[in-house]
Order: C-alpha cells, then structure tokens, then sequence
C-alpha cells in the first residue's frame, strides 16, 4: 500500500502575524514555520497503519511551499519515519483551495497512492477543503475528520467526527483520500537515529506550474475588527488580581 | 438565481442552514435575484414543511433512495446535477460538519470556487466580498470569487435565525434525481453519541475555561481550584482535550458543546475558530492570555493580560478568603 501524507507549514502559534506592505499577505520574515497540527496527527495515523500492516507499505510525506519554510517540517516527518518525501516547490503564494488541490493532483496523480491522509483544515488559510478536492479531483472516495481507523477487507473504515458529540462510521474503498481530526493518536517524537536515517531518504523535487486561474483570491489582509468594548486589565500581578475581583464581586455579581 | 440547500440534523432542519437562509434572503433582496431552496435527501420532505414559511421564490424538493441518508458521494452528485440545471449565481450552506464533507467534492467536479466559512458580506457596487478568518482568526480576509456559479458557507451566527423572512414561497417544485447505486462508493453507518456520562455545560452559569496555555498536565489543579472556589464548572478547548487531560465532554467548541453561560472565565485560550463557535453567545467574556494580540480578546469584554500561572494562584486565594 501507498500513503501519502499531506503536511503544510505554517506560522506557529506563538509568531506575530502582520500584514505586509502588499496588503494581501503576512510578513513571512518575523514567523516561525512549523508543521500545522493536525497534519501531525495525520502523518502520525500513516504511520501506525504502516506498522500494523507489517508488509512492504510506504508512507510518503508530501509538502508545497518554497523551501525556506518547507525544508524543516518535511526533514522531520522523515525522521520521524516516512520513507521518503515529495517536495513541490511554489514560490507563489497561492489562496485558492482549488488552484492548491489542482497543483497537489498534477504532481501525484502519477504516483497512484491508495491513501491520501491531510489534517482536516490548515491553521493559516482554513479553507478546510484541500483533501477533499484532490479526492475528488483524482477519483477517490472520501472522508472527513476521521477519528479513528480501521483496515478491514481491503477496505478503510473511518470514524468521522459530526457536531455536538455525535460520529459516524463510514467505510471507503481504495483509493481514498481521508482528513484527519487532530487528537486522533499521539503523534510521536522522532529519535536520534530516525534524525540521522531522515539524510539518507529519498526527496523528489517537483514543481508547481502555477494555473494562473485562481477563481477567488484575497483582495485585502486586515486586523479583525472587535465587535465589543473591551476593557484591558494589565499590570502587576497584584492590581490585576484586584481589578477582577471587584469585577466578579460588584459588576457582574457572580460570587 | 440564489440557491439555499436545507441541512437535515436529526429531524429538523439544522441550525446554521436557517442562517444560510437568512443569507440567501439578503443577498437575494440585494442582487434582485430570485430565491431557491433546496430540501435535499435526507428527511428532505420534512425539512420542506419545516421551510414552509420561509419567504423564497421557489421551494424544491430532491429525494431519492440512495440519498435517504447522507453520503458525500451521492450529495456531492445529485447537488452537482442541481447545480448544472439551474445554473444559479450562488449556493449556500452553513459550514456544518457535513458540508465540509461533499460541498469541496462539488467544487472540484464542476470546477468553481468554493468560499469556507464566511463571516461577512459586504458589497463592492454590486458585487459580494466575503470576509473570512484566516492564520487562526488573528487576521481576516475579504475574498473575491469569479465563476458563474459560486458556492458558500457561513460560519454559524454570521447571519441570524431572527432575521428570517417569512411568507412562505411563491412554488414549489420537485427536482429528478437520477442516481445509481454504483455512484455510491462509501457505505455509511447510522449516527451514534459516545456514552451519556459527563457534564451538560450547556447550562452552566459559570464556567471557568483552559487552553493550551497550562502548558502541562500538572498545572491544571491551579484551573481546578480556581473553579471550585468560584463554583464553575470546568470546560476548556480542543488541545487541552487532545492531550487527554481533560475528558472530551468538557470540550467547547465546533467539535463539543456551545456554551451560553453567564461568565465564560478563559484561561490561556488563544481563541481559534473553532473553540469560539462554541462560546461567543456567553453574556460575558472574561480572558486572561499573555499574548496582547490573541484573537480571544476580540470577543472578550475583559481582556486580562498577562501570566496565568501568576494571576490563577492568587485570584483563587482571594476568592477563597
């Protein structure tokens, strides 16, 4: 079996977000890159099926971007034990889910993978819609925020999260392309020796032609507006700790 | 034409696609476009007498066996094949679960856009923006779609269920589905809860939240003890769960419960989307995070900054004088 996983990176949650001067994108100079989260999970769900299977299963970790923010989140998927890696390299800052999708499935379609695992949605664009379109894209069936799965008769069977508690189990034939909910597993830290093995595997380096037809794009990047009138409370410990009891005791009379 | 698909949620008619309605009845007055509804699979004749009253040009009904429960397969095709013969301007949905599910599928087989989880519309002459939350709603976007057709989904309260035209439709007609069962490759089970046990937050008056802020398992007695001295239940956000220090029906959020307490205390909460679905409709927010610039204190009417480990262990000691 093949699984390719889709990883992105992203700004960390801990970097400044700022819009830059084209007004349509951030400053990537001031953020840190790092694996979006449910990503991990995602890669982490391959690579425990890999083991359970026990056979001649590959798992190959898959990133587009440019290389600067790339290079790091896909060394560490393979150290952390995908046998090899596809990097697709774009400069351009592509918004548009279906332009992505349309880029991911050019580049793999020759690669006939049986599974496609990505997070369920990116912490910087959110579009959520990227796994499902490159399934629809390359003929796959396809499920959403999966839980939990199982192999079962030539078949994947998903647990898929619906809202307020309630799930689903959904069984797909292959090939399939499946996103994964974060909180799936536990996504493992690579080992010493997976960081020395990661220099020896194989990275194919590809290009994305862009389309040029992007059917939305960003016209403009803005600081959310606050709805509300928000009263700040900063300073030493102390007043801080004052200012919310008087406003616990005497403004809203909750204790 | 402006087309509004109908959400069944176990028997009625979910609450984000009323909003998607809503949407479709501005956006239709604005335009001057008529107004279409659409009840599609499953309880789809339910959900039409449920609409019954909704203000719209035409109600249409789309039913067959194969769709009587939902697959992405079969709601991807048969809206697919809607889509095609009506040819409208804009479909909407709310962004459920399920619509995250199939609506991306019918983006890809008919090669339009699909814009996510709006919060917004505003109008450039006569053409829509859509603003969005982007890098986990520390920015927003407005996005620009051009395609004869174009597909939406509106974060839930974008637009509200208050806001309803009603007057019912002008007609009503039903739609052909031609559907055959090899066009269903998935096969779907019925829908389950996980064991009842646990906390109902949904009625909490007081509710003391924990992000990813804790840093650790072991800080979280602080979060504990400053509950119980206010006698709050506990809650918290997705991470936090994930991580398995809290059990999942403590969750808030897209993916939990959506909460409505008198005061929602958070604490080290960053404020992604998806955790603030699931408690924007409390009367007060109360934050504390040490990032100036979290996206919690966009809704927050008390925006605390600064260290939590430093303020919870002393606010717990005054409360408990």
């Amino acid at each position: 079996m093949k699984i390719a996983v889709l990883t992105k990176a992203i700004p960390s949650y801990e970097s400044s977000i700022r819009v830059d001067s084209s007004g349509s994108w951030i400053d990537e100079s001031v953020v840190n890159f790092v694996v979006n989260e449910s990503d991990s999970y995602a890669l982490e769900e391959a690579l425990q099926i890999k083991e359970q299977l026990n056979d001649d299963t590959e798992v190959v970790v898959v990133i587009m971007g440019n290389e600067n923010n790339t290079s790091k989140v896909l060394k560490d998927g393979l150290a952390k034990g995908a046998d090899r890696g596809i990097f697709i390299n774009n400069d351009n800052i592509d918004t548009d889910p279906l332009s992505i999708a349309k880029l991911f499935s050019e580049n793999l379609k020759e690669e006939s993978f049986d599974l496609i695992f990505s997070g369920l949605q990116s912490d910087d664009l959110g579009s959520g819609q990227t796994g499902v379109l490159i399934g629809e894209l390359l003929d796959m069936s396809t499920a959403t925020l999966g839980i939990e799965t199982k192999m079962e008769d030539g078949k994947i069977k998903v647990k898929r999260e619906l809202e307020s508690g309630w799930f689903q189990w959904v069984t797909l034939p292959f090939p399939a392309s499946i996103s994964i909910q974060s909180g799936i597993n536990e996504p493992r830290y690579p080992s010493l020796k997976g960081i020395m093995g990661a220099k020896r595997k194989d990275v194919k380096s590809l290009h994305a032609n862009s389309l040029g037809d992007n059917k939305q794009k960003f016209i403009e990047l803005f600081l959310p507006k606050t709805e509300k009138v928000t009263e700040k409370i900063e300073g030493d410990v102390d007043s801080v700790v004052a200012r919310m009891l008087d406003i616990l005791k005497n403004t809203l009379k909750v204790i | 034409m402006i087309l509004v698909v109908l959400e069944n949620q176990r028997g009625n008619i979910h609450a984000f696609s009323q909003e998607a309605v809503v949407a479709g009845q501005q956006l239709s007055d604005k335009l001057g476009l008529d107004l279409s509804i659409l009840c599609l699979g499953e309880n789809a004749s339910s959900l039409r007498d449920q609409a019954s009253d909704y203000k719209a040009n035409n109600l249409i009904l789309a039913q067959h066996d194969l769709i009587n429960a939902y697959s992405a397969d079969g709601y991807s095709k048969v809206l697919s094949n809607v889509i095609s013969e009506l040819s409208p301007k804009y479909v909407l949905m709310g962004h459920s679960y399920m619509v995250r599910d199939f609506l991306p599928r019918v983006s890809a087989k008919l090669d339009i856009p699909f814009v996510s989880d709006i919060i917004s519309v505003d109008y450039d002459n006569d053409s829509p923006i859509f603003s969005r939350q982007v890098f986990n709603a520390k920015l927003a976007t407005k996005v620009k779609a051009t395609s004869d057709t174009v597909l939406l989904s509106f974060q839930s309260a974008a637009f509200s269920s208050d806001d309803m035209q009603i007057g019912g439709s002008e007609s009503q007609s039903d739609f052909s589905v031609n559907l055959e069962a090899s066009d269903i490759k998935s096969e779907s089970e019925a829908e389950f809860q996980e064991s009842a046990s646990g906390v109902d937050l949904t009625t909490a008056e007081l509710i003391v939240s924990v992000g990813r802020g804790i840093e650790s398992q072991d800080n979280l007695p602080l979060v504990e003890s400053l509950a119980s001295a206010m006698n709050a239940e506990i809650a918290s956000s997705r991470p936090v769960v994930d991580m398995g220090w809290l059990p999942g029906y403590r969750q808030v959020g897209s993916s939990g419960q959506a909460v409505s307490p008198k005061l929602y205390l958070s604490v080290g909460i960053s404020g992604a989307i998806q955790h603030v679905v699931g408690m924007k409709g409390s009367k007060t927010i109360m934050a504390i995070n040490k990032d100036e610039d979290a996206p919690i204190f966009e809704i927050a009417d008390y925006a605390v900054i600064g260290d939590l480990m430093e303020i919870v262990p002393k606010l717990t000691e005054a409360l408990q004088k």
